[in-house]
């Protein structure tokens, strides 16, 4: 890597300004009329349960559409082709998802003054063991979340030519201090900031590059070339379909599962705001799809890369000048810190609330809320010095299987409500060891075979993990109802 | 009715084999990949169909 001082001045000016400014927002907010209603943990951790339209567009598209998204997505689109766009149907699907089931959740967390996914599933099951397990279920799922956005700025941090351990200890450092100061409102100001410098990015690598290329077309038909291994090119091979579909639809139920994207939701003002969202937010998978194909543009633009992640870093400092490429970095920089504090917020919520039971919202509770999400980064940083990158990128897949098994509890709770407690926490345990189990045997990939029950298909996991749960879920309960009905006394004919 | 509505976008992109393929192109961009981004502004408008199909009644339950 060859030191670059135009970049890295314009990176260090960009993203510690970005950061600094959004420290600040905790004093901005508003005290006026209000303001201050809700606990000092519920302004720390959910933004006091106040942000509107705009706040929460910025905000849960900021912590949905991660930099990871920026990176991993076009490396997978670079390595494997159309295989690779699974997320362009996933991040469509899932916003009739969230318009059908989120309001209802946000209805129920307001009325209750609940502020994560196990509060909802203590109110609703009134069980503390149920609401363990969803507590450190998020917990697990979203360590290795975090531990990719260090990466992320890591990484680019890393491409501007600092050496050794100084990227990483930069990047934890300013996500510790950004976090600790700002809250929950910091990420919301920040991710403002952060969606327009990455859009000017996205808008110019996507006109930019093919200009630079030949145009949409040649960039297709050079990219056409360029896979030559069996099963990967521009369109899916017969038996990568079915993993195609299934890993969209599992990805999308799972999405709003994990506690900061939870968190994003929850802090809306009302449930309209949040329905409102849902029209608004597929904005972004727009942007997405431009994303993936920079992957494509890679292959048209000739660059060679030995780890697929460093794809996106290495096109645009192909094609951009050095200023543009310091811009570039703080953006996926930036676009890093806002997920991972919101992340860090979200597992800290789920710790003091639900693990240690701390409910009183007072303001002992606030600070022990932000002692408790520095722990969580100091996680995160030791699976970033502990695991090799490699293996965190498949700890988050596993992560996505986990999440899927509190789908019953939290959201078929909603709907079906002779739901019990004993049969939600046997279909978690046979979601989790079945899902486990086959990811482990198949050797951590995320999809599994259907030979073995005699379908001529390939399932993402997390799916055939959540069937076995919802069948155990649903029996178990059904069994329990008819068993408590049989105790009482049977009316008289 | 306007469950339907919802379900349609799962049933546009879930069902693969529609889409997986290379002609007709637009602007030099294969079917697979404009059909799929189709689907984006049409998800948007189903979604703000089903909104205001249902805003009023919604209200009250809010309010509840």
């Amino acid at each position: 890597m060859t030191s670059n001082p135009v970049a890295l001045a314009v990176f260090a000016v960009l993203f510690f300004g970005a950061a600094f400014l959004g420290t600040l927002a905790m004093r901005l907010r508003p005290r006026g009329e209000g303001a201050g209603t809700g606990t000092a943990h519920e302004e720390w951790g959910l933004g006091g349960r106040r942000f509107g339209i705009w706040v929460t567009w910025f905000l849960v598209g900021g912590d949905f559409y991660t930099a990871y998204t920026v990176i991993a997505v076009p490396a997978l689109v670079y390595g494997q082709g159309a295989y690779g766009f699974f997320a362009l149907p996933y991040t469509i699907i899932v916003y009739p998802f969230i318009f059908a089931t989120m309001p209802l959740l946000w209805r129920y967390a307001q009325k209750h003054g609940y502020m994560t996914a196990a509060d909802i599933v203590r109110g609703r099951f009134g069980s503390r063991p149920l609401e363990l397990l969803v507590a450190l279920t998020g917990l697990v799922a979203v360590l290795p979340y975090i531990a990719l956005q260090l990466v992320g700025i890591q990484t680019v941090i890393h491409a501007l030519g600092l050496p050794g351990q100084i990227p990483l200890i930069v990047a934890f450092l300013s996500l510790a201090v950004y976090t600790w100061l700002g809250g929950l409102h910091a990420p919301a100001l920040t991710a403002f900031i952060k969606d327009v410098m990455i859009y000017i990015v996205v808008i110019a690598a996507v006109t930019v590059i093919p200009m630079h290329l030949g145009g949409y077309g040649h960039v297709f038909d050079a990219a056409a070339t360029a896979y030559t291994k069996p099963g990967t090119g521009l369109l899916l091979a017969d038996g990568k379909m079915m993993p195609y579909a299934t890993l969209a639809l599992g990805s999308a139920l799972a999405a709003f599962l994990y506690p900061h994207t939870l968190t994003g939701v929850l802090a809306s003002r009302s449930a309209q705001t949040i329905r409102t969202n849902a029209v608004m937010l597929p904005a972004y998978t727009l942007l997405l799809g431009l994303i993936a194909m920079l992957g494509y543009m890679a292959h048209a633009a000739g660059v060679v890369v030995a780890r697929p992640n460093d794809t996106v870093p290495a096109l645009f400092a192909a094609i951009f000048p050095s200023w543009f490429l310091g811009f570039a970095y703080a953006a996926v920089a930036i676009g890093a810190l806002v997920p991972a504090s919101v992340m860090a917020i979200g597992a800290a919520n789920l710790v003091t609330r639900n693990i240690l039971g701390a409910r009183s919202g007072r303001e002992h509770d606030a600070r022990e809320a932000r002692i408790v999400g520095l722990l969580v980064k100091l996680a995160a940083l030791a699976c970033v010095l502990l695991l090799n990158p490699q293996y965190a990128i498949w700890l988050q897949t596993l992560g996505g299987v986990w999440i899927l098994q509190t789908l019953p509890a939290l959201i078929c709770g909603l709907f079906i409500p002779w739901l019990r407690a004993p049969g939600l926490i046997g279909g978690w345990l046979a979601g989790m060891v079945i899902g486990n189990w086959l990811v482990f045997s198949d050797g951590l990939v995320p999809t599994h075979s259907l030979a073995a029950i005699g379908l001529p298909w390939t399932f993402y996991t997390g799916l055939i993990a959540l069937a076995a749960n919802l069948v155990v879920s649903l029996g178990l309960s059904a069994l329990l109802r008819t068993g408590r009905a049989g105790v009482q006394p049977r009316p008289a004919l | 009715m306007r469950l339907l509505l919802l379900l349609l976008p799962f049933a546009g992109l879930l069902l693969v084999p529609l889409y997986n393929a290379l002609t007709p192109k637009l602007w030099g961009i294969p079917y697979f990949y404009w059909y799929q981004l189709a689907w984006v502004p049409v998800t948007s408008l189903l979604l703000w169909i089903v909104d205001r199909a249902t805003r009023s009644a919604n209200a009250a339950e809010d309010m509840r």
